[in-house]
């Protein structure tokens, strides 16, 4: 049987199903301006770095959502701040501001555990808690992903003019840095989003995954970015179903949501080498 | 702080960072950050794998590190480095949830995985962590001249007879193999910031490779030192201070360059009016 009673009646899998699909979408957007921009590594970076924000969290017992954004959100004004032209250079940057930031989340976890007793901490936010997210976080959740949206929306042109030739936007009077700030941000609300559902560490698959399969299928931006967000709501629900059936499947327990999504969103990508390639790129 | 079951831990660690410290300074000259937080993070589900189907961890680690390096270097071909990175390392964390969730009593051993224990360290663990660290560094030493020529200049490599894809295969093996054997000890993630902090300050403050490497060294190794001896008095997480301290380290690099360049151009204008 494809859906296994309970499925859409289950309130746990409701919310999974509602802010794993937005983590989809704005992951999406994202995850395309990203690829083009070279950037996988900051956006990798910063949903480790944001895991400090959820373990702080944890700690505090404030909102997570909260946590996580705020974390993301400083991680990348620190990046940004210690501006570098070179891209080599970049990486370096965003690998100190990451292995700083991991260091912080030790810190965090490892107070977790010893004030809370919460030994569970380290796994759920690392690798994700998606069927024991709290209802209540569906509207904020819904809302930092619609102002993700709204921003991109706001400087699509100038954000894909900096993505693909950034000497040609700055002569065109673009403020490069700006825009690459906004998408810093940008990027920081979609892992926020990921990270909460299939956890800090694996959030990259759901950014930089359907992006680039996209990008290897379609000739044009706007197509890319839908073809992203479709393979994203794809592996997301798909994972989300597989792990929920899978219970039946294997007595005792099922399969991670997280493993199920990333499988997905693998084959999908692996499968997009077997079709031909575009002849001209974007 | 020095008692028995301390010294195992100043020992590994000191192995650790002189392993680090020599290899980061070409992670840094190569701008291979993003492969060398990938190859940690991604080996470390090896040791669940492992633990699931009842073999030696240091087996899981090296097949994972493995898998990891051969990922990197074959979607390299048709990606751009750092998505075939990502991907890479999707792929292996998918896998390290799976087993994760499989052998369920390993749920402890994550953070000891992801953010070293360095105090656990038993007496057994040292010999093979000083017989790879020594491959390790003796490999670096052996390919010290290609690996600084296809980095400082894929071209001029290339018509030295030096192939830059062959070079980055080889490298990220060395990192691979220094990953798998440094992880139970120090963790995922402080591998890392050991690798990258110490090495970009190393380069800002001299310019010339073997005393850069060298400083390189020392730096990690203060760190390492230090990071055990205030995470012995506070009972904090290692990886913490030397996440921290690393990244201190890189600001104090900076700040350096920042003052050399300060002091060099009044200088070179009074040159300027004497000459």
């Amino acid at each position: 049987m494809l859906f296994e009673p309970g499925f859409f009646a289950s309130d746990p899998v409701q919310t999974a199903l509602i802010i794993g699909g937005g983590a989809a979408v704005v992951s999406g957007v994202a995850g395309v301006f990203t690829v083009l921009r070279g950037q996988s590594f900051a956006g990798h970076a910063l949903a480790d770095v944001s895991s400090a924000g959820g373990s702080a969290a944890f700690l505090f017992g404030i909102n997570p959502l909260l946590g996580f954004l705020g974390m993301a959100v400083l991680a990348a004004g620190a990046m940004d701040l210690v501006g570098v032209r070179r891209a080599q250079e970049r990486d370096l940057v965003t690998g100190i501001v990451l292995g700083a930031g991991l260091g912080l989340t030790a810190l965090f976890l490892y107070l977790d555990v010893t004030t809370h007793s919460t030994t569970g901490a380290a796994i759920s936010v690392m690798f994700g808690s998606m069927f024991a997210i709290p209802p209540s976080l569906i509207a904020p959740a819904l809302a930092v992903g619609a102002a993700a949206l709204l921003v991109v929306g706001l400087i699509y042109r100038p954000l894909l003019l900096c993505s693909l030739d950034p000497s040609l936007a700055d002569v065109r009077g673009v403020n490069v840095r700006a825009v690459g700030l906004l998408h810093l941000l940008v990027l920081s609300m979609a892992v926020t989003l990921s990270a909460m559902t299939i956890g800090a560490i694996l959030s990259t698959a759901l950014l930089i995954g359907p992006a680039a399969a996209a990008l290897r299928l379609a000739h044009q931006p706007v197509a890319a970015i839908l073809l992203a967000i479709a393979i994203g709501l794809a592996a997301t629900w798909g994972g989300i179903l597989l792990a929920y059936d899978s219970y039946d499947w294997t007595p005792g327990h099922g399969w991670p949501v997280s493993f199920c999504i990333v499988t997905i969103i693998f084959a999908v990508y692996l499968c997009t080498g077997l079709a031909p390639r575009p002849r001209a790129r974007a | 702080m020095f008692s028995n079951f301390m010294m195992n831990a100043w020992i590994v660690a000191t192995i650790i960072a002189v392993v680090a410290g020599t290899t980061g300074f070409f992670v840094v000259l190569r701008g291979n950050s993003f492969a060398a937080h990938a190859l940690p993070l991604g080996t470390f589900p090896g040791a669940a794998a492992a633990a699931f189907a009842g073999v030696n961890e240091l087996f899981g680690l090296v097949v994972f590190a493995a898998l990891g390096v051969a990922g990197i270097s074959q979607l390299g071909r048709r990606q751009r480095n750092d998505v075939a990175t990502a991907l890479t390392l999707i792929f292996l964390l998918g896998l390290g949830t799976l087993f994760l969730s499989l052998s369920r009593e390993y749920s402890q051993g994550v953070f000891a995985l992801l953010f070293g224990d360095v105090l656990g360290v038993s007496r057994a663990e040292i010999l093979p962590v000083a017989v790879i660290s020594a491959i390790a560094v003796a490999a670096t030493a052996l390919l010290f001249r290609p690996l600084l020529l296809s980095a400082v200049s894929a071209d001029l490599g290339a018509a030295r007879g030096v192939a830059a894809r062959r070079m980055e295969f080889l490298f990220l093996s060395i990192l691979g193999l220094a990953t798998a054997m440094a992880l139970p000890v120090v963790g995922a993630l402080l591998v890392f910031s050991l690798m990258v902090g110490p090495a970009s300050a190393a380069r800002l403050i001299v310019s010339r490779p073997l005393p850069a490497l060298l400083l390189s060294v020392a730096i990690a190794l203060v760190i390492v030192w230090v990071s055990i001896a205030l995470s012995y008095l506070t009972n904090w997480p290692v990886g913490f201070f030397v996440g921290a301290l690393a990244a201190c380290s890189y600001g104090a690099g900076r700040g350096f360059q920042w003052l050399a360049h300060k002091a060099q151009v009044p200088s070179s204008s009074t040159n300027a009016l004497v000459g």
